[in-house]
């Protein structure tokens, strides 16, 4: 190694520094909220300002309270629906689509793109889309949330460039051995692409577990809701009702777990995607990269 | 253009060359039918709605049978107090987004590149990138929370030896509270695309550098910012082109009658006279308004990149 001047070791302190208050910027939001769930509810209640650690005596009655709440279960369930099913269809169609668009020599190809790529820079706008849902018959149905977003042209237009790094010479010779073209996307073309199609479907399962407006124009059964619209209920227009009175909290205490509540509902619906993202960032990089280098 | 299928199809018409295309690529072809169906439908389907904006519309009579009424709705748009504000706080809001969203991922990266300790490098990384997977309405609660009198900036206004406010009452600071809340979400990830691209300047170009005596500064200025100055560049003019299609959503989670003032954008306001107030036709109008301008944005972005690196985007 070269050895470092003064200036540098200096530089160098420094930047190890800067990048520690921006992790402690970063990570604070997250850690208040999480601090402030295990509190003391009165404590919680009362007293607003910095949690640096649990205040008061530690308490998981949040929590239990969260998790018992039928409201959440259902919500729960219901993300959990349109995360599998919509991030299977997104991928099944994305797959598919940007295959076929990755393979040089057909004609249709330069025309269908052009058809895509015209939906970027031109969008129907929001009251003829909405209308376009209503007039389907789908208001109110879990098609309404699954169908209209299910291919997102950028997602696309990344799969079908590391598609492209798929070589010829392979696909045809897995042709001659009888492949048919369904088979070698199986079998060839998505394991050859792996990095890239783990981060398109963590892309879109992030997108659905986290996706709310739709949801909240489309919607209007609450049986329907996912967990996002009933956050934003709770954290939003403050209305904990729903959460408190079904369970076993006397109705004095009910006004101060109003806030310990809201701390614990947002460690539920946050943990699950946390957990999930470091196993897959070691994908990221390349997995985003391969796709947009020459897009 | 396509590769030549083979030597045959050169002096074909072109009707028979389509017919023998389909024949040697259908079962491709077949496989790509859903996606088209997908987007004649939810992409282009709406857009058969925009006739709305010149109608005057009543459900009775659906999108066809609505009467005419030309332009009306967008005299009515551009004579109201509210087109200036909106259009005003479109661009301000996104200006400023654009002005610390963009330099600062890179100056990230540009640090976090120079951390030779990998495992401090991966802590910092990891931390940096999970705001971008929280979801929005709870970003939005924990601004709610922090904003608020007795909150966490309401504490830090008091240590300052100001009096704690309600910042989201207050139209001053909205569009910090959108700009800073943003980069805390996209700091970290909007830094990888750079990584990337610093981890492809060649060892040697650094060597040689040192060798020529050039300390840090000089090596960052010389070598680092021209290795990535592509990738500058593309994701630049990227940002400018779909600069006023920004999101609304955090805009109508935030928002409220006090600070329409500053936190009222083009989609907002057409969200809200469309969907909250069923003004279909007025909202479709200020909708189509936005998409113009979005659309000559892209192309003038996707025209200046084909000039300057000479790969356009698409």
């Amino acid at each position: 190694m070269i050895k470092q001047n003064n200036s540098e070791k200096v530089f160098t302190v420094f930047n190890y520094i800067f990048l520690f208050i921006t992790c402690f910027i970063t990570l604070y939001p997250l850690w208040h909220v999480a601090m402030a769930s295990i509190s003391d509810p009165l404590i919680v209640y009362s007293r607003r300002g910095f949690f640096f650690l649990p205040a008061g005596q530690m308490t998981l009655r949040g929590y239990t309270l969260v998790l018992a709440n039928p409201n959440i279960g259902v919500a729960f369930l219901n993300t959990l629906f349109y995360v599998i099913v919509g991030t299977g269809l997104s991928m099944f169609l994305t797959i598919l689509g940007a295959y076929v668009l990755s393979r040089k020599g057909l004609y249709w190809n330069i025309i269908v793109m052009k058809m895509i790529i015209f939906t970027m820079y031109f969008q129907g706008g929001l009251i003829p889309f909405y209308l376009l849902v209503r007039n389907l018959g789908l208001l109110d149905t879990r098609w309404s949330i699954i169908l209209p977003v299910a291919v997102n042209t950028w997602n696309l237009i990344i799969m079908r460039t590391a598609f492209a790094n798929v070589p010829e010479s392979v696909v045809e010779s897995a042709r001659l051995d009888g492949a048919s073209d369904w088979r070698i996307i199986w079998v060839i073309a998505v394991p050859l692409a792996q990095a890239t199609v783990a981060v398109i479907a963590l892309f879109y399962a992030v997108y659905r577990w986290n996706e709310w407006f739709n949801p909240a124009i489309f919607i209007s059964s609450k049986s329907k809701y996912p967990l996002q619209l009933l956050l934003r209920e709770i954290l939003l227009f403050n209305d904990t009702s729903s959460m408190t009175q079904l369970g076993s909290v006397g109705q004095s205490q009910q006004e101060s777990y109003r806030m310990l509540v809201k701390y614990c509902t947002i460690m539920v619906a946050t943990i699950p995607i946390l957990i999930v993202y470091p196993f897959l960032q070691r994908y990221f990089i390349s997995g985003i990269m391969i796709g947009s280098v020459k897009g | 253009m396509a590769a030549k299928p083979d030597a045959q199809a050169g002096v074909m018409p072109w009707s028979a060359k389509i017919a023998h295309d389909w024949r040697r690529h259908w079962h491709l072809y077949l496989m790509l039918i859903p996606v088209v169906l997908f987007y004649l439908l939810w992409a282009y389907g709406p857009m058969y709605g925009i006739l709305l904006a010149f109608k005057d519309f009543s459900p009775r009579f659906g999108i066809m049978g609505s009467p005419f009424v030309g332009l009306r709705y967008f005299r009515e748009f551009f004579n109201s107090p509210f087109s200036y504000r909106v259009i005003r706080n479109t661009v301000l809001i996104n200006f400023y987004n654009l002005l610390f969203g963009f330099p600062l991922p890179i100056v990230f990266a540009l640090l976090l590149n120079e951390v030779k300790n990998r495992y401090y490098k991966k802590t910092v990384q990891t931390i940096t990138y999970m705001p971008y997977f929280v979801s929005l309405i709870v970003i939005c609660g924990i601004i709610v929370d922090f904003t608020a009198s007795d909150g966490v900036f309401g504490e830090i206004f008091r240590l300052l030896g100001l009096t704690p406010t309600n910042l989201l009452a207050n139209p001053k600071y909205f569009r910090s509270l959108y700009v800073g809340s943003e980069l805390w979400q996209r700091l970290g990830w909007d830094s990888i695309i750079f990584l990337a691209a610093l981890s492809s300047v060649s060892a040697e170009l650094y060597e040689a550098a040192t060798i020529d005596g050039a300390g840090k500064m000089k090596q960052i200025l010389h070598v680092t910012l021209p290795g990535i100055l592509p990738t500058i560049a593309i994701l630049l003019i990227l940002r400018i082109g779909f600069m006023m299609s920004l999101s609304f959503e955090k805009i109508i989670l935030l928002y409220n009658g006090l600070i329409y003032e500053t936190a009222d954008v083009i989609s907002s306001f057409v969200y809200r006279k469309g969907i909250i107030e069923n003004n279909f036709s007025f909202s479709t109008a200020v909708g189509l308004f936005n998409s113009v301008i979005n659309f000559f944005l892209v192309v003038f972005a996707n025209k200046v990149s084909a000039k300057m690196t000479e790969t356009s985007l698409w």
